[in-house]
C-alpha cells in the first residue's frame, strides 16, 4: 500500500467518516460524487454511527498479503444504525460464537503491516457490544 | 448496424502452461482460430485480460499480441473488466464489426495465473472491489461469494449438500472435455468432504488457478454465409454494471448487472428464454451459478439451487448448462473465461461438441461476469 493512497483514505477509514447527500439524505460509505438516487452533487461528511448488526460473515482461511497473522479470521457485512452499510473484520470474540444478527460496535484497531519496515496500517473493526 | 458472424474459434487446454509465456498461449489459441477460419487477415484485435500487471508486470497487451502474430500495425487493445474480460472483449469486437467500421475482427482472452504464487493470486483478484474499502477489510474473492452463500442458504434453507449440484454437473460435463483442466467427475460427498476455503464455501465449490487463451473470429454475417457452414450468429451482445462493491447493494442475493443485461439481451435478439438450448454460467463459486439462473430468469427467486438439483441443468436436462465444464471445471484462467464460453457454446451450435452434444442445439446463451456481478456481459448465439 503506498503512502498517499494510504494517507489519503485515512480520516474516511480511521473515523469511519462517509458522505450523506444533502438532498435526498441518503447516506454512503464510501463518499460518492454524485448521488444514484437523486442525482444531486452535494455532500455533507458525516461520521457514521458506531453500532450495527451482523448482516452476514464469512471465515478467511486463505489470507492475502499481510493479513496472514490474522488467519483465520472473520469478516462480515454490518449494518449500521443509520442505514449504511460497511465491511469489517470481526473481533475480541470466538469464530464459533459469530452469528448472524448479531450486535457489534465499532472499535479503532490494527489493520495490516506492508512488510518488517513499512506503514503500520489502522482501521475499523467490530466487535461485539461489551453490555 | 450490421449483423455479426463467427467463423473461427480455437482455445488451449486450461491448466499450468509453465513453459508457455502469456504471448504464446494467446498465439496459440489465436492461431488455431485463424486456421478455423480459413482467413490470414485481420483489422482489429481486442484482448481481454485481467492480472497481466500484477503477474506477468505486463500491460500493452494488444499491441504485445497483435506483433507476435505477425501483424503489428493492426488496431489492437487490451480489455479488462475483471472476470469478465473476456467476454467484454467480444463486446467490443461485436461493436467493431457491427458498426461497419471493420470487417475482421479477433476477440480473445488470455491469462496466466500460476506466474505468481497463490497469495499474490488472492490479493490481486481483490482489484475486483473498491481496494481502499473493500480489499482493507481483509476479505477475499472466495470471502465476497461465501457473504452472498451463507445468507442465501440462511434465507431460504438451503443445505450445504444442495450448493454442490454445479460443480458436480461441470465435473460430468468436463470428463469429456480434452480442453477441460479438471476433466474428472466428482460426487456431492467428495465435494463436502473438501475443505473450507471461507466459511461456508467449500474447496470443490470453488474454481481453481490456471492459464489458458481462447479466441474467435468476428465477420459481418453476410460474408460469414459465404465462408462457414454452418453459420453462428451472434445476435446480442449486452452489458451492465452494478454498484461496484458488495457490501453497498440493498439486495446482496440480486444479479442485478446479469439481469439488466439478459433482459437487453433477449430483446436485442428478440428471443424468449425458452428458446435457449444451452447455457454457459459463470460458476467462478456455485453461489455465482445458483444466483445467476435466478438473474437469468431460469429459476425462481431463491430456487435456484434446488433448480440445479433437480438435474435440470444436466446435458440431458430443460436448460444444458455449461455442457463442457464451466469454470469450476473447464477452469476460469480470468481474463479468457468469457471466450471460452464462446467457444463452447459455438461447438454446441456447430454439432462439434463431441459426448457433450445437446441434440439440435440451435440458441446458446453466455453470461460472463465481472467481481461479484459488478460487471455482466451476456451473448446469445444463433445457429443460421
Amino acid at each position: 500500500m503506498s503512502v498517499p493512497r494510504y494517507w489519503r483514505e485515512t480520516p474516511y477509514r480511521y473515523m469511519l467518516v462517509g458522505g450523506k447527500c444533502s438532498d435526498c439524505g441518503k447516506i454512503y460509505y464510501p463518499i460518492k460524487k454524485v448521488c444514484r438516487v437523486c442525482g444531486s452533487r452535494d455532500f455533507d461528511q458525516v461520521k457514521l454511527g458506531d453500532r450495527g448488526k451482523l448482516v452476514t460473515f464469512t471465515v478467511i482461511r486463505s489470507p492475502p498479503s499481510g493479513y496472514e497473522e490474522y488467519t483465520p479470521y472473520v469478516v462480515g457485512i454490518v449494518e449500521l444504525d443509520d442505514d449504511v452499510r460497511v465491511i469489517s473484520q470481526i473481533v475480541d470474540c470466538d469464530i464459533e460464537d459469530v452469528r448472524t444478527g448479531m450486535e457489534l460496535e465499532a472499535a479503532f484497531r490494527r489493520a495490516s503491516t506492508d512488510g518488517d519496515s513499512g506503514i503500520v496500517m489502522y482501521g475499523t473493526k467490530f466487535r461485539p457490544v461489551i453490555s | 448496424m450490421r449483423k455479426v458472424g463467427i467463423i473461427g474459434i480455437g482455445c488451449t487446454k486450461v491448466g499450468e502452461h509453465w513453459s508457455t509465456s502469456l504471448r504464446d498461449l494467446f498465439a496459440e489459441a489465436a492461431l488455431k482460430a485463424l486456421d478455423d477460419a480459413g482467413i490470414e487477415k485481420i483489422e482489429s484485435l481486442y484482448v481481454g485480460n485481467m492480472l497481466s500487471a500484477h503477474a506477468q508486470q505486463q500491460e500493452h497487451l494488444g499491441a504485445l499480441m497483435a506483433d507476435n502474430i505477425g501483424i503489428p500495425g493492426v488496431q489492437a487493445l487490451k480489455v479488462e473488466a475483471a472476470c469478465g474480460s473476456g467476454g467484454m472483449a467480444v463486446h467490443e469486437g461485436f461493436k467493431a464489426v457491427a458498426s461497419g467500421l471493420v470487417d475482421f475482427v479477433m476477440v480473445g482472452g488470455v491469462e496466466k495465473m500460476t506466474d505468481i504464487s497463490t497469495p499474490e493470486v488472492t490479493t490481486a483478484l481483490m482489484m475486483a472491489e473498491n481496494r481502499e474499502y473493500s480489499a482493507f477489510s481483509g476479505i477475499t474473492f472466495v470471502g465476497l461469494n461465501a457473504l452472498c452463500s451463507r445468507l442465501y442458504m440462511e434465507t431460504f434453507e438451503v443445505k450445504p449438500e444442495e450448493m454442490m449440484a454445479f460443480p458436480v454437473n461441470d465435473h460430468s460435463n468436463a470428463a469429456n472435455n480434452p480442453h477441460a483442466q479438471y476433466p474428472f467427475k466428482i460426487t456431492v460427498e467428495r465435494a463436502i468432504q473438501s475443505a473450507m476455503v471461507a466459511d461456508p464455501i467449500h474447496l470443490f465449490e470453488c474454481c481453481g488457478i490456471g492459464d489458458g487463451a481462447a479466441v474467435a473470429i468476428l465477420c459481418p454475417l453476410e460474408i460469414a454465409k459465404k465462408l462457414k457452414s454452418p453459420v453462428i450468429e451472434v445476435s446480442a451482445s449486452t452489458t451492465a454494471t452494478n454498484i461496484l462493491n458488495l457490501y453497498e447493494r440493498d439486495d446482496l442475493l440480486d444479479f442485478a448487472a446479469t439481469r439488466r443485461a439478459v433482459n437487453q439481451a433477449y430483446a436485442m435478439a428478440n428471443i424468449d428464454k425458452k428458446e435457449i438450448d444451452v447455457l454457459e454460467v459463470h460458476d467462478a463459486f456455485s453461489i455465482v451459478g445458483v444466483l445467476s439462473l435466478e438473474a437469468l430468469g431460469f429459476a425462481e427467486r431463491g430456487m435456484g439451487a434446488r433448480f440445479a438439483v433437480e438435474g435440470k441443468i444436466a446435458l440431458d436436462g430443460e436448460i444444458p448448462t455449461n455442457t463442457m465444464g464451466g469454470l469450476k471445471a473447464r477452469g476460469h484462467p480470468i481474463g479468457a473465461t468469457g471466450v471460452y464460453q464462446i467457444v463452447e457454446l459455438a461447438m454446441q451450435l456447430r454439432g462439434e461438441a463431441g459426448e457433450n452434444q445437446v441434440e439440435d442445439a440451435e440458441v446458446g446463451l453466455a453470461q460472463n461476469v465481472g467481481g461479484v456481478d459488478s460487471t455482466a456481459i451476456i451473448h446469445v448465439l444463433r445457429r443460421n
